[in-house]
């Protein structure tokens, strides 16, 4: 088989499944559509590896393009339906497919019970169709063709439970907000077809160079072109990856089943943002404004979403913060210019949250239903393979790690990259040295929080059982938590909850801790095997031009060779505070971060209130959009428009109609009729006088 | 391949000879419906056939017009029929959405079937004129007669409040046109002809230009509508029965449109360059304000029928960009618009032939009950979103590409439109199918039927095979855009 012909059917594969088990599901039964789905996905995998290898060391070429189809030809605006296979696609690939297949393997059991499963199994397809079409683009709208269609496919199984009111507004916000952020990732493209003549990469990156210098005319001001471009596409970015501004639809996203929290919003749709500046790393090489504010923009995300992640409660809503963070120090390893650094904290990040949702689906399946950690405690005994890759996740994204023998879990590699090449860009930018202590300080506050999720959880008292009401110390839930503890999955073989009073918890079923194994793989291997390919002395014999590097950014091999001592140990150190504080805090003084939350402190309000984004954000944007729209309808359109137009003129008319009274027979079809005799009597009269 | 245009024009009048004739040998009762109804399918079915021959047999490459009719008719005045690549795709659009039109009367429409019947096929037949006239005085006959059958749908067939729509309708329209028609008799005495093709090669005098232009807005921007003369068209839309609101949003509309391109532009382009701020500005005024209205709508066809207007912005605004994506983007988000928006009146059409209301909060939960129809739906929405696969995508993309070449503030502004078009179409989306069915009245409500899943079958191809494959689109209206844009650019500079 050449490379084409199976990077075409690897991304296709999806489709066909999506499309088999969405139209044919109920035909074909639930067991056949899960089948065909996650055996084509498993196909897809097994070529993405192959890929992956082909590119990098094989003998297949280090970037080809498969043409598919032509997509829009419109003047000198020309698009395409294509492949485009390098290193960087090729990464995108294997996470992507890597992650989706284990999720539907894993959805086997965790979604048995549920009632509509090869709808379910169709939207998880269906998604990853569209990420191979985004990593794949070689144009931007292919690209955003898959952006979006992601964001479809996130809308759709964020609301997957559609009975389910929170369910229903998380999906609109999802979508809504992701808007928000295409509508300067589409102003970006505008910019670019403007700018460059073509919305193709191949035409667009080599002209990069030449207008560095240039400015641009937009909304009334000039600018730098390239920071312009690119600041615009990075809105698109901070939409879909859930940056600071656009953030809140993410932790709202956890209203879908926990198996879609790990695929899309934890191992790759929210990564797209991620990906999306590494690809265009020749234009932001260009655009030093919008790397700065790209490093800033991540630095604060990654602090924000840190602060928030220690207050909450929901075991997956603490996940999806700590996503929120994670890519925060994504973004800002590619604004100081370690785009390698950025795509290996994500390969190896997609492995780690990945394991930690799926684990987290195993504690909810296993606690019944419960998302509520305060209702959890000693679970280590019920849940002894969770446990264990929880265990393993949590030390993973905590970064633990012997620096002196470079030995350590997968994210002690690509973190530590990470914070190396922000100290190294600090020596020259104060944004790069924010950032280098903003990734020290959220990396204590992400150990503090990792490990607290893993104190409540399985350590300490059992707070589920009969007198679980007595250990909860806030029961006066804000609306928070309403949105909790609600995921109304049934899960495999286990008809003992909901009518029974057996509330022990117990171990999932094979089909889910297989895959959660098999990531807890990843987790550990993945930043030590691959260390050296994406960010170290082979890393440009890895990417093949893929990433670009300016002649004057040289942060990679700074970070390696000039970074001091107590930079690579500052990690790990507060990495370790941040254990001993989650372990004094939720062990040693088992019930104080009850008592904490029970006092309600201002900073504690502040944090478990999330900084009050979503109450800033109600009481301004959407109250406005309600207020001007009934300004506009009952005001505008009824009063002013209508008032002053039609209905004065037929009030006019009403009043002749009465006076000449004979005209009112009250027949549409005689007014029908006179005004033909009218239209006819006016055109022949114009005509009569303009023949003469 | 002459006389193609008038066979595809008045074969529905061959339908409406047929249904009188049975009337007059004294065919009456439900079997005389019956075989109105079948007439007017054939009828209309026969003229889609031959326009898709029409496209098969039009050349993309000629920028001229082509299947050329001229009769002499009186008084000096022409019967001329041709198209060009600009017209040419809204007569397929037509005769496409007409039996699609028919088939969703079938059941729904059950007082005075055979006029209804009659009602359409003049209609279409006066809607394929405007598209076809190259003779000024015969569009604005077509033009202005396609009132009557609209007047008639809405009056007779329409819902509680439909003599009110229907006159504010009728007066909206009207009065527009009165001023164009004294513009088209103004403009014959000027140049002598009343050929379109030769008033597009006439050059008015810039002041002359101004004049003119501002009677033939006064008529298309009601057409449309632009804001704000847009308050005709909620009011139609949510008392004409179902397949009325189709033909109104599908291609009524749409004249609007063709008549900026046909006329405004060629033949008064100093003063459209003149009134093209005027243009941006309505338009992005219509794409913000109309959103917004319509994310307050409680009625499921109100608030489709002002996220039309709001689409119809994107048109307005390409049009007037003065390069090919914006035009072709507008002339695309015609054709897409009249699938979509047609579709989705076709769905409210559905759920109000079951219940006989379109109270949005009357609905919810509808999927448990009609999946199917949560599935079209979901699909026509995103259309109408703009997704990206659909069609409802290329052309707001192009517009507001296009407009950000000649102004970038209305690009700006006007892509604040993807949003609100997410926030009032998912809104919609929740609360009719989404949620828990609450409402009693809905237990037994029963999901689609052959007949409408057949009648959504096309329209579902349509929208994902232009969504994936535009050029389909673009490869025809390409040359006869690029010469229009071209001659644009050469009066303005010269």
């Amino acid at each position: 088989m050449t490379p084409q012909l199976l990077v075409t059917l690897l991304v296709f594969a999806p489709l066909l499944g999506a499309a088999i088990a969405g139209l044919f599901g109920r035909r074909i039964g639930d067991i056949p559509s899960q089948a065909v789905t996650t055996g084509l996905l498993l196909a897809a995998a097994a070529g993405s590896w192959v890929t992956f290898y082909g590119v990098i060391w094989g003998d297949w070429p280090a970037r080809f393009i498969v043409q598919i189809a032509p997509f829009i030809d419109v003047g000198n605006f020309h698009s395409n339906w294509s492949i485009r296979i390098d290193s960087l696609s090729a990464v995108m690939l294997v996470v992507v497919t890597t992650v989706s297949s284990l999720v539907h393997v894993y959805s086997w059991g965790y979604m048995a019970s549920d009632d509509s499963r090869p709808r379910f199994f169709a939207y998880l397809s269906l998604f990853t169709f569209a990420m191979l079409a985004l990593v794949t683009a070689s144009d931007f709208m292919q690209l955003f063709f898959g952006w979006e269609g992601v964001g479809l496919a996130s809308y759709l199984l964020i609301g997957f439970w559609y009975k389910k009111p929170t369910a229903n507004a998380a999906a609109i916000k999802a979508f809504v907000v992701n808007r928000i952020g295409d509508f300067g990732f589409a102003l970006g493209i505008m910019t670019c077809f403007w700018v460059f003549g073509s919305v193709q990469f191949a035409d667009i990156f080599p002209q990069v160079a030449a207008k560095a210098a240039t400015t641009w005319q937009f909304a009334g001001h000039s600018w730098h072109t390239v920071d312009l471009a690119c600041a615009l596409l990075f809105v698109g970015a901070m939409g879909k990856s859930a940056q600071f501004f656009l953030h809140t639809w993410l932790p709202d996203a956890m209203e879908g089943p926990t198996p879609v929290s790990a695929l899309i919003h934890a191992a790759t749709m929210v990564t797209a943002g991620v990906y999306m500046v590494c690809l265009l790393s020749p234009m932001f090489e260009y655009a030093p404004v919008a790397k700065q504010i790209v490093t800033l923009i991540g630095a604060i995300t990654a602090l924000f979403a840190a602060t928030v992640g220690l207050a909450q409660n929901d075991i997956k809503r603490v996940i999806a913060y700590s996503t929120c963070s994670q890519l925060g120090y994504m973004f800002f390893a590619a604004g100081v210019g370690a785009y390698q650094a950025a795509m290996f904290h994500l390969f190896t990040h997609a492995f780690f949250k990945a394991l930690l949702f799926l684990g987290a689906g195993s504690v909810i399946n296993g606690m019944h239903h419960e998302q509520d950690m305060r209702k959890m405690g000693g679970l280590w005994k019920y849940l002894p393979v969770t446990y264990g890759v929880m265990m393993i996740g949590t030390i993973a994204i905590t970064g633990m790690g012997i620096p002196g023998y470079d030995l350590g879990f997968a994210g002690f590699y690509s973190k530590d990259t990470i914070i190396e090449a922000a100290f190294a860009a600090g020596r020259t930018s104060g944004v790069g040295y924010f950032a280098f202590v903003i990734g020290v300080l959220a990396a204590g506050l992400t150990a503090f929080y990792s490990w607290r999720l893993v104190f409540m959880t399985f350590h300490g008292h059992a707070k589920w059982g009969h007198d679980a009401h007595h250990a909860v110390a806030d029961d006066h839930a804000s609306h928070a938590q309403i949105e909790t503890h609600s995921e109304p999955l049934p899960d495999d073989a286990h008809d003992d909850h909901g009518h029974g009073h057996d509330h022990t918890p117990h171990e999932s079923p094979l089909s889910m801790l297989v895959p959660i194994c098999l990531l807890a793989v990843g987790a550990i291997g993945a930043g030590y095997l691959f260390v050296e390919n994406f960010v170290g002395a082979e890393q440009v014999e890895f990417w093949r031009g893929a990433i670009f590097n300016g002649a004057a950014n040289h942060i990679l091999h700074m970070a390696h060779t000039e970074t001091p001592e107590w930079v690579k140990l500052a990690p790990l150190v507060v990495s370790l505070l941040g254990l001993l504080g989650a372990w004094y805090v939720y062990i040693a003084r088992e019930g104080m971060g009850a008592r904490i939350a029970a006092e309600k402190g201002p900073a504690w309000s502040f944090l478990y209130n999330k900084w009050f984004f979503d109450e800033i954000y109600d009481a301004t944007f959407v109250r406005l959009a309600r207020i001007l729209g009934d300004l506009f309808w009952k005001g505008g359109d009824q009063k002013l428009i209508d008032g002053l137009g039609p209905n004065g003129v037929s009030w006019l008319s009403y009043v002749i109609g009465r006076g000449t009274g004979r005209l009112q027979t009250g027949y549409v079809y005689h007014y029908a009729f006179v005004m033909l005799l009218g239209i006819a009597g006016l055109l022949g009269w114009f005509l009569f006088m303009w023949s003469r | 391949m002459t006389g193609i245009l008038s066979a595809i024009t008045f074969v529905p009048l061959v339908g409406v000879a047929a249904i009188l004739l049975l009337r007059a040998f004294g065919q009456t009762g439900e079997r005389a419906d019956t075989a109105a109804k079948w007439i007017a399918l054939a009828a209309t079915l026969a003229s889609f056939a031959l326009s898709v021959l029409l496209v098969f047999q039009f050349d993309p490459a000629n920028t001229g017009f082509q299947f050329l009719e001229d009769v002499p008719w009186f008084a000096g005045l022409h019967y001329r029929m041709g198209v060009d690549g600009i017209s040419v795709l809204f007569v397929p659009l037509t005769t496409f959405l007409m039996p699609l039109c028919i088939a969703a009367s079938w059941k729904s429409i059950d007082k005075r079937v055979a006029e209804y019947m009659v009602a359409f096929l003049v209609l279409e037949t006066l809607v394929i004129g405007v598209f076809c006239a190259l003779d000024i005085i015969l569009f604005y006959t077509f033009f202005e007669f396609g009132l009557v059958p609209m007047f008639l749908i809405i009056g007779i067939w329409g819902g509680k409040n439909r003599v009110y729509a229907a006159f504010k309708f009728f007066l909206y329209t009207l009065l527009g046109s009165v001023l164009m028609l004294a513009a088209i008799l103004f403009m014959m005495g000027v140049a002598h002809t009343s050929s379109i093709p030769e008033l597009m090669q006439f050059k008015f005098s810039p002041s002359t230009q101004t004049w003119l232009w501002l009677a033939f807005f006064a008529s298309f921007a009601v057409k449309m509508p632009m804001w704000p003369v847009h308050t005709w068209l909620p009011d139609a839309h949510v008392e004409a029965p179902t397949a009325g609101s189709v033909i109104l949003a599908g291609i009524l509309l749409k004249m609007g449109g063709y008549g900026f391109l046909r006329f405004s532009l060629p033949m008064f382009p100093h003063a459209s360059i003149q009134f093209t701020p005027l243009i941006f500005a309505l338009s992005v005024i219509a794409i913000i304000y109309t959103s917004l209205v319509a994310f307050r709508q409680t009625d499921v066809k109100k608030l489709i029928a002002y996220s039309s207007v709001a689409h119809m912005g994107f048109v307005t605004m390409g049009i007037f960009s003065g390069n090919a994506q914006g035009e072709q983007g507008a002339i695309y988000q015609m054709i897409s618009h009249g699938v979509i928006s047609g579709a989705l009146f076709l769905c409210v059409g559905v759920i109000y032939d079951r219940m006989h209301t379109r109270e949005i909060n009357f609905y919810g939960g509808l999927v448990s009950r009609m999946p199917f129809y949560a599935a079209v739906f979901m699909l026509f929405t995103m259309g109408n979103v703009g997704l990206p696969g659909t069609s409802g995508f290329v052309g707001e993309i192009l517009t507001m590409t296009g407009t950000y070449q000649a102004s970038t503030w209305t690009a700006l502004l006007a892509a604040t439109g993807v949003i609100l078009s997410a926030v009032y179409a998912l809104t919609l989306y929740r609360r009719v199918i989404f949620g828990e069915m609450t409402n009693p009245a809905l237990a037994t409500i029963t999901d689609m039927d052959w007949r409408e899943m057949a009648i959504f079958a096309p329209l579902i191809v349509s929208t994902l095979w232009l969504g994936v494959q535009p050029n389909l689109i673009f490869n025809i209206t390409g040359a006869s855009v690029d010469a229009l844009v071209g001659a644009w650019r050469v009066a303005v500079a010269g």
